[in-house]
């Protein structure tokens, strides 16, 4: 016990350990594609763009696909009526630890058709990176702002990829990856330092410092009409 | 697209509404001084702002009165929950569901267990399942009534507010006599509950199902046909079933557009397609229908719950399953088998197998997803909550453009938001 104990202590101020490092994030065996109907189809489809397709917890089809087509096939599967994969409830990642690839991870329902897909994008830790869905899904956009924030993934063509749940400046790194430690990576006295130097402009958007700033500019300018003409 | 089957279409009142049609809200002409034209000017709601609902701020780019862009800011109660996960045993993360949505926190507390279990595929029993049915219907009265309150407060319905808290405080009553708390609950274990209910619960909850119905008459007196109250809500933040969907909506917002989409019918779990109820779907998707649609999901929770206490059987509260269940205590003080088994249960914690599980369940405020994913630890590897509030009000900024500064507390009264799930 003293020993666990002690471990967990050292995670606080470390990062969890990884379980057991290997190249690759765990898979489970390859599912029949013929289970689920959109899986036969995108085997057709997009041929050795799906990567690797498994059935978790019983009756939940995980698809995985070469990051770079990933948007694509995402758009195949929202717009293509015998599919019509129109609810996209999640976006979001896993990070395994131990140096392995990042997991991103599409959770898509059907309304009409009533079925649901899981669908993964393996991206390597020095390339974290992926086409944004938002012009596909207009829902993405803040699910897409929190794995930005709380891992590290830039979505290109992203409208407004900003932090969305830290703040603008939030200079320790990207949460919930393995390597980030629980306390955070600056001390406490630290932390409160920066807070308490906080500038106020970074509470707001881009966009609304720009009508801010036009109104200032206008009211500077009425005001040195008015003093001319006095 | 958005095959509208609608099982149970929620009725304007034909005298009021017009045969059905929404009354259209009254413009008033909007004086607007002649130097401002034009120009627009920033308004900052919030954070530390009552009808924000907690602490959610709101910059509006106003022209006039009018909103021509709404940015919600949110991180403010921002607590990691899903980073603490990480560090906690699969038990103990029970606690930090409850203080997502502490408005219907055992839909959450079963939420996450019904996950896990469904990773180890371990089945609950029939108690333990009939149970969680009744535990969830009620915190969804519960999250229904603490909606209704606050939304009729913001309008200025202060009546109401008193009414809905008055029978919310019955339920805080049956959370605290079966679980100890009235808000932080952490009702649920792994493969069971914390304990059976105590004796003389279920009459308790049955006057409670018998004599909520005359307070919602009561209020529904009060708000349905109420002049102001139509001329605030019908016609403001409109969506579309289509857009609804697209925008990820769910739950009784996304009910109200018209798609008639429930994941307890959909994706039934617990044999909720063995009880009789109806899901009640809107026409047009303004607030209006947001709130007559939450009424009448009241109306049906209650219909489940009668069903749910005819049906709850006798037997144990917890799975046969040494693998997460701790022995009865006094087997742990008697024999050694026992004790050991409830030593490695409590130092070592429990082990899920390798594999990850999602599961959604239908929560107050729309579809709540628990993903698990483990390496075959005592902990997660990931914890992820697909929050319903926090998927709902990222369409708030759509839903606002074009309307009154006024309008925008009611458009986010009518979304249901909870800020300690959409921070975690």
């Amino acid at each position: 016990m003293g020993k666990d104990f002690k471990e967990a202590l050292e995670g606080l101020e470390s990062g969890p350990a990884a379980s057991d490092a290997g190249a690759e994030a765990p898979r489970g065996p390859e599912a029949d594609p013929s289970s689920h109907p959109s899986v036969a189809a995108l085997r057709e489809a997009f041929g050795d763009a799906i990567v690797h397709h498994e059935v978790m917890a019983g009756d939940e089809h995980v698809v995985f696909v070469r990051p770079e087509r990933c948007k694509e096939i995402l758009r195949w599967l929202h717009d293509t009526p015998e599919h019509r994969y129109d609810l996209l409830l999640d976006v979001t990642a896993v990070d395994f630890g131990g140096g392995r690839p990042l997991q991103l991870v599409y959770q898509l329902w059907s309304v009409p058709h009533k079925r649901g897909l899981r669908v993964k994008a393996e991206l390597p830790l020095d390339a974290l990176e992926a086409e944004s869905v938002v012009d596909v899904w207009p829902g993405a956009n803040w699910l897409e702002r929190e794995a930005y924030d709380m891992f590290g993934i830039v979505f290109r063509g992203h409208p407004d990829l900003r932090r969305i749940l830290m703040p603008e400046n939030y200079a320790e790194g990207y949460p919930l990856r393995k390597d980030f430690p629980l306390r955070g990576r600056f001390s406490r006295a630290e932390q409160t330092r920066r807070a308490l130097m906080l500038d106020m402009e970074s509470d707001y958007a881009p966009h609304e410092l720009a009508v801010a700033r036009r109104v200032a500019e206008r009211e500077a300018m009425a005001s040195n009409t008015q003093t001319g003409g006095a | 697209m958005a095959t509208k089957t609608v099982e149970y279409l929620v009725r304007r009142n034909p005298e009021m509404g017009m045969d059905g049609r929404p009354v259209p809200a009254p413009v008033f002409p909007v004086g607007v001084e002649p130097e401002l034209q034009g120009e627009h000017m920033l308004i900052n709601i919030g954070p530390q702002h009552p009808a924000t609902h907690g602490v959610l701020r709101l910059v509006v780019e106003l022209d006039g009165e009018t909103v021509v862009r709404c940015t919600p800011h949110i991180g403010y109660l921002h607590s990691s929950f899903e980073k603490l996960g990480e560090y906690r045993g699969w038990n103990q993360i029970v606690p930090l569901t409850d203080r997502m949505d502490y408005l219907a926190p055992l839909i959450y507390n079963c939420a996450y267990a019904m996950a896990v279990e469904k990773l180890m595929g371990i089945e609950v029993t029939e108690r333990c399942k009939v149970l969680r049915v009744i535990l969830m219907e009620l915190d969804r009265i519960f999250g229904h009534l603490l909606w209704l309150g606050t939304t009729a407060m913001d309008i200025g319905a202060t009546t109401v507010f008193l009414y809905a808290f008055q029978e919310r405080e019955r339920i805080y009553k049956l959370h605290e006599n079966y679980t100890g708390a009235r808000i932080t609950t952490s009702a649920t274990r792994i493969g069971g509950m914390m304990a059976d209910l105590p004796v003389g619960w279920t009459d308790q909850l049955r006057d409670f199902v018998d004599t909520l119905p005359r307070t919602l008459d009561e209020i529904e007196t009060l708000l349905t046909n109420n002049q102001i109250w139509i001329s605030r809500l019908q016609n403001v933040g409109a969506i579309g079933p289509e857009e609804a969907v697209a925008y990820g909506l769910t739950g009784p917002n996304l009910r109200a557009s018209g798609v008639a989409y429930d994941v307890r019918k959909d994706r039934p779990y617990y044999d909720y397609e063995t009880y009789d109820f109806d899901v009640p779907v809107g026409e047009h998707g303004d607030c209006y229908d947001r709130y007559l649609v939450r009424m009448e999901e009241i109306r049906q929770s209650l219909r489940i719950i009668r069903q749910a206490l005819e049906r709850l059987p006798d037997g144990p509260i917890n799975v046969d399953d040494p693998r997460v269940v701790l022995p009865p205590k006094t087997d742990a003080m008697n024999d050694m088998e026992s004790m050991i088994h409830h030593f490695k249960l409590v130092m070592e914690g429990i082990k899920a197998p390798v594999g990850e599980s999602w599961f959604s369940v239908e929560a107050a405020k729309g579809e709540l997803g628990m993903y698990v994913v483990s390496d075959g630890g005592t902990k997660p590897v990931r914890w992820r909550v697909r929050g319903p509030s926090f998927v709902n009000i990222s369409a708030l900024p759509k839903l606002v453009e074009g309307h009154l500064l006024t309008d925008v507390i009611t458009i986010n009264a009518s979304l249901d938001i909870v800020l300690g799930e959409i921070d975690r």
